[in-house]
């Protein structure tokens, strides 16, 4: 599935923003999330915290090199990564602007490149086009993570339609919906459109109960999964009486 | 001698990255570092000499997304 390795929650969970390194850990806990997402900043007071932290909720860890906006900078993160982790695993985030917080596409391709022949397993921060999920996939990617909606505006899928073509066009390929997820819905509909996993941080980090919100996630991926594998039932324009007409009594 | 470290200008005594590390602190295995805006691996630290002037990242776990 993701490199290998199988995951039995499809939730992958963003550590920054909770109220608390105390609510942070119990919403890990209460997300049944595998995998959660760590950058890497300059070492302050609250390193070794965070570190017990990690240590502590013991799930697999996915870096990432988020706010870094040249293919330099992401690699040389990916790289200190690597070490301080122990893992192959980086969510490769490479920013074109600032603003929007959109991937620049031709330097993640370039950076991505790089890191699968350098043995690293890429999680790339992408879009929903086509052509640059390709080139992904040619530089070494096994695994494409377009975002849903701009990262932290809890718009939710704002190109279903794109994000459906993409599902069609890499069959087999897995595909997580990464950021702009802002509540359950949104990620248990993109759960039943075949994606594979969901990872988003502010819609539970920010919740008024981010422990709750992180549950009330981890119900809402579990049912889309389970509703994709049970196949969702054809949408018509017409109605359709489900009640069967055969055997109704005569009382007009 | 002064460097850069961590974006501020200190002055430090340590001649290699790894006297740098210790020197403030930090578990070497807690750490990731940079000279220069290049990575030095942990095992290479103690044969990166510092100069005057030199950039250095000392990063360790964050919280991110």
């Amino acid at each position: 599935m993701f490199y290998g390795t199988e995951l039995q929650s499809r939730l992958m969970l963003g550590t920054a923003q909770y109220p608390s390194p105390q609510i942070l850990s119990e919403a890990i806990a209460a997300s049944g999330t595998e995998v959660i997402t760590v950058s890497l900043r300059r070492e302050g007071r609250e390193g070794g915290a965070f570190r017990e932290i990690l240590k502590g909720a013991g799930r697999r860890i996915l870096p990432n090199t988020a706010g870094c906006h040249t293919v330099k900078e992401a690699v040389t993160t990916a790289h200190m990564a690597r070490e301080l982790f122990g893992t192959p695993w980086i969510k490769l985030e490479v920013i074109g602007h600032a603003d929007t917080l959109q991937p620049d596409p031709f330097a993640l391709v370039e950076a991505a490149r790089i890191l699968c022949m350098e043995g690293f397993e890429v999680f790339p921060y992408t879009t929903e086009d086509l052509i640059l999920g390709e080139k992904l996939i040619e530089a070494g990617c096994r695994v494409l993570m377009p975002w849903g909606a701009p990262i932290g505006s809890g718009q939710g899928l704002r190109n279903i339609e794109g994000l459906r073509t993409m599902r069609a066009h890499f069959p087999g390929m897995p595909l997580v919906i990464d950021a702009g997820i802002g509540a359950p819905s949104q990620a248990a509909q993109a759960m039943e459109m075949g994606f594979d996993a969901v990872l988003l941080n502010t819609a539970v980090a920010k919740a008024l109960d981010p422990v709750a919100m992180a549950r009330a996630f981890s119900g809402a991926v579990a049912a889309g999964l389970e509703a994709h594998r049970a196949g969702l039932m054809p949408r018509r324009d017409m109605a359709a009486a489900s009640t069967p007409l055969f055997g109704m009594a005569s009382l007009a | 001698m002064r460097i850069d470290l961590n974006g501020e200008r200190v002055t430090t005594a340590a001649a290699t990255l790894a006297a740098l590390v210790e020197e403030r602190g930090h578990d070497a295995a807690s750490v990731a570092t940079a000279l220069d805006g290049a990575f030095v691996p942990r095992g290479l630290r103690g044969a990166a000499l510092l100069e005057d002037g030199a950039r250095v990242e000392i990063l360790s776990p964050m919280q991110g997304g």
